[in-house]
């Protein structure tokens, strides 16, 4: 086995190309991208380790189906441009994904190389060719089909609202695209920081879908500005998706959670995000600056909030977690950098009440610690109380990130849409809702989940869209 | 962007601003709220509706300038636009024939009061409005209130108008007398709050709007949450108004103090930068 030809896995088992990044004390202190990407050479050496599968498995673990061996084979080649363009055949946002999406519950954990060594750094590889072309301006204008006159309202500007936008304005539809906020670009603007994906990125992709056509309205709430039924019957739309979100910030129900300076992730994220309150007072709206930061929750938006409170200032930031390491959602790299950054991660510890000083704000929090029983309904192991483990710690700023529930104001303002018990809009596997013309995608339809499968509804859906209005809206459920 | 049709100081601070915005003049009802941005570096600052034009396409919004926001936003006039302006927001009032009402508006609430005060009367209720005002300098839109009203009392902490006393004299001395179907009460938390308690043994239905700090205005953040009746609402899609007698007033005026420091850095260096006007 010493003298393989690179086809035959020797380059394979040269090990995962790591990714420069920055220096974790010095990044902790600044909101600039942490990974610093692939020099071409670096990209062509990983994306020779593809063993080029008959039957490529990462393909199937991709919620949009990037035709991932095809692309990889392209930069290995060192063309980078058509790997670019590859990659956008099935993914209109691949320097969003790059960066963002769960490689390795998907691609990446599909990856057979993985199996014995690494698997292939398809994310990292995906992240170069999105910016190569950006930065050096080759971006080549998609193919836009004739206009056939017919009108699609998309709602909510985030991540499944952007793909169904850009697919329809390609399919030759006139889009609109609403958001509630004055910029568009849903959690990818206000949840996702700087440091983990620069809005500059965001705003490019924006900027060429208003470049092939797109019309955006923002500062425009569906079901209080306008009504979906009012965008049907008296704007002319033909089709409308939904794709509005989850919303609404679930708190823990624990005594002193209304106290001063207790936040919900959604809360200091956008004001640091959105807002940029981390260039406050530059910008005007502030963001606590706490000194000893809890984050409560174990996903990526804890994470987010977590290694923000360092970049604000925080001697200290711990993760509050009720359950064990492998029961963290967040992706492994968010972890790994949290770490790396000094966030102390307190598992298996639950908080039962926060504290409040003479002025009403949090002084101090409460926690138990758990340990893990049988599987509850998520599949994962119910963490149970130990009794008799209480412990208190001091903390000036408290953030709940522990997911969260459906926001009523455009489901309750529209007539005939279906909900689930929670608040849910229902939705086919193609996306339609029990209201002719309208369909749904993202967090709004399954509950609070990832950026690339909220792309991937958006692409469902619009699919179906395109299949429907031609049929001359034939049928419905 | 949002086109400013004029701006004029109706008192030491407190400016009334009108703009154009037809879909939010239509759809716009007595008791919600929008959020306007000055500029791109701006807050998102949320006000009660204070007025609506359907037939001008207008806008009306009473700002008391007091931060940084709030100072860029009075700064600017006729031939400005607004960054961003959002709404209607949150629920309108419920307007029923409640037979007698009783309005209580202290300083700058005096602006959201007013159209929920005229849809009451346009509804058939006799309504009462108490007027509460440090002093005379800072009154506006007495005509205006007077206009919608049967009986216009008007209180002034020094006595320099009216009757010298705080809102919650005359409050009482009618809840005594008449037979009262809602009271309403907008204006800083602390008044709002003795009024509630002011009521509470005649045991009529309170109506608070109350002005949270928030974020997005559409549920999305979570700033804006109080406790009413030992649950957690969230003043932007729950509210505004909210049931006085059970909203927990410790907690909503403790979660107004956390970005003190923050509001005062913030000022200081707008003064600074711009001089104290």
């Amino acid at each position: 086995m010493s003298n393989q030809s690179p086809s035959d896995g020797s380059t394979a088992r040269i090990g995962r190309t790591p990714m420069p990044e920055q220096d974790p004390k010095v990044r902790a202190r600044n909101f600039k991208e942490v990974p610093l990407g692939f020099t071409p050479d670096m990209a062509m050496r990983e994306a020779s380790r593809c063993l080029h599968c008959k039957k490529p498995l990462c393909r199937e673990g991709c919620p949009v189906g990037v035709p991932i061996p095809d692309f990889l084979a392209l930069v290995a080649k060192g063309d980078f441009a058509a790997a670019a363009e590859k990659v956008k055949e099935t993914n209109a946002l691949p320097a969003v994904c790059g960066r963002v999406c769960p490689q390795e519950n998907q691609c990446e954990g599909r990856c057979l190389l993985g199996k014995k060594f690494e698997p292939v750094a398809i994310g990292r590889c995906e992240r170069f060719v999105a910016d190569y072309q950006r930065e050096t301006g080759r971006i080549s204008v998609p193919k836009k089909a004739a206009s056939n006159g017919q009108k699609i309202a998309v709602v909510g500007a985030g991540p499944s609202g952007l793909t169904v936008a850009g697919d329809m304005i390609l399919a030759g539809y006139e889009v609109t695209l609403f958001d509630a906020l004055h910029k568009p670009g849903g959690v990818l603007m206000y949840g996702i920081p700087e440091f983990r994906l620069p809005k500059a990125i965001v705003e490019a992709e924006i900027a060429s879908l208003e470049k092939l056509g797109v019309e955006i309205r923002c500062n425009s709430l569906i079901g209080k500005t306008i009504t979906v039924d009012e965008l049907i019957r008296d704007e002319g739309f033909d089709a409308v998706f939904v794709g509005v979100g989850a919303g609404l910030p679930t708190f823990l129900g624990i005594p002193g959670e209304d106290l001063g300076n207790v936040c919900s992730a959604n809360e200091y994220l956008t004001r640091s995000n959105l807002m940029k309150g981390y260039r406050f007072p530059e910008y005007d709206t502030p963001v606590i600056r706490g000194k000893n930061v809890c984050v409560v929750g174990g996903g990526n938006v804890a994470m987010d909030a977590a290694r923000s409170a360092l970049r604000l200032g925080a001697d200290t930031v711990k993760i509050v977690y009720r359950r064990s390491e492998a029961e963290l959602p967040a992706r492994a790299e968010e972890v790994h950098h949290a770490k790396e950054e000094g966030v102390e991660f307190l598992l298996l510890t639950n908080p039962i009440e926060l504290l409040g000083d003479d002025r009403g704000q949090v002084r101090a929090m409460r926690v138990q610690k758990m340990e893990l029983g049988e599987p509850d309904a998520s599949g994962r192991r119910r963490p149970i109380p130990i009794p008799g483990s209480e412990d208190e710690f001091d903390t000036d700023l408290v953030v709940i990130a522990a997911g969260s529930r459906a926001n009523p104001v455009l489901t309750h303002h529209t007539e005939n849409l279906e909900l689930s018990k929670k608040g849910y809009i229902v939705a086919t596997e193609s996306g339609r809702t029990s209201k002719p013309g309208v369909w749904a995608g993202g967090d709004i339809v399954t509950g609070a989940a990832t950026v690339i499968l909220a792309m991937g509804a958006g692409r469902t859906a619009s699919k179906d869209m395109d299949t429907w209005l031609k049929s001359g809206k034939e049928g419905w459920l | 962007m949002i086109p400013i049709v004029s701006n004029r100081e109706l008192a030491p601070n407190i400016y009334e601003m009108v703009v154009e915005n037809r879909i939010l003049a239509r759809r716009a009802r007595a008791g919600q709220f929008l959020i306007v941005m000055p500029d791109d570096h701006g807050e998102r600052i949320p006000l009660t509706i204070a007025d609506y034009d359907v037939e001008a396409g207008t806008v009306t919004m009473v700002i008391m300038a007091i931060g940084t926001s709030t100072r860029k936003l009075v700064k600017l006039g006729p031939g400005d636009s607004l960054y961003a302006m959002l709404g209607p927001l949150g629920n309108a009032s419920e307007i029923e024939n409640y037979g007698t009402v009783i309005m209580v508006a202290g300083g700058v609430g005096a602006a959201p009061i007013y159209p929920i005060a005229r849809a009451l009367s346009e509804a058939g209720n006799r309504v009462i409005t108490i007027q509460g005002s440090r002093n005379k300098g800072l009154l506006f839109w007495v005509d205006k209130l007077a206009s919608v009203s049967s009986e216009h009392i008007i209180t002034t902490d020094d006595g320099s108008f009216g009757r010298k006393a705080l809102v919650t004299e005359p409050l009482r001395e009618l809840l005594e007398k008449e037979t009262v179907g809602c009271v309403y009460t907008i204006g800083p938390a602390i008044m709002m709050k003795f009024c509630a308690e002011t009521v509470r043994p005649f045991g009529v239905r309170t109506i608070a709007s109350l002005n949270s700090i928030m974020i997005d205005g559409t549920g999305m953040c979570g700033g804006c949450r109080v406790r009413v009746g030992g649950e957690t609402k969230f003043t932007c899609v729950d509210g505004p108004e909210f049931d006085a007698l059970a909203i927990d007033w410790s907690i909503a005026t403790a979660r107004q103090k956390s970005f003190c420091e923050a509001e005062k850095c913030s000022l200081d260096r707008y003064i600074e930068l711009n001089g104290t006007k």
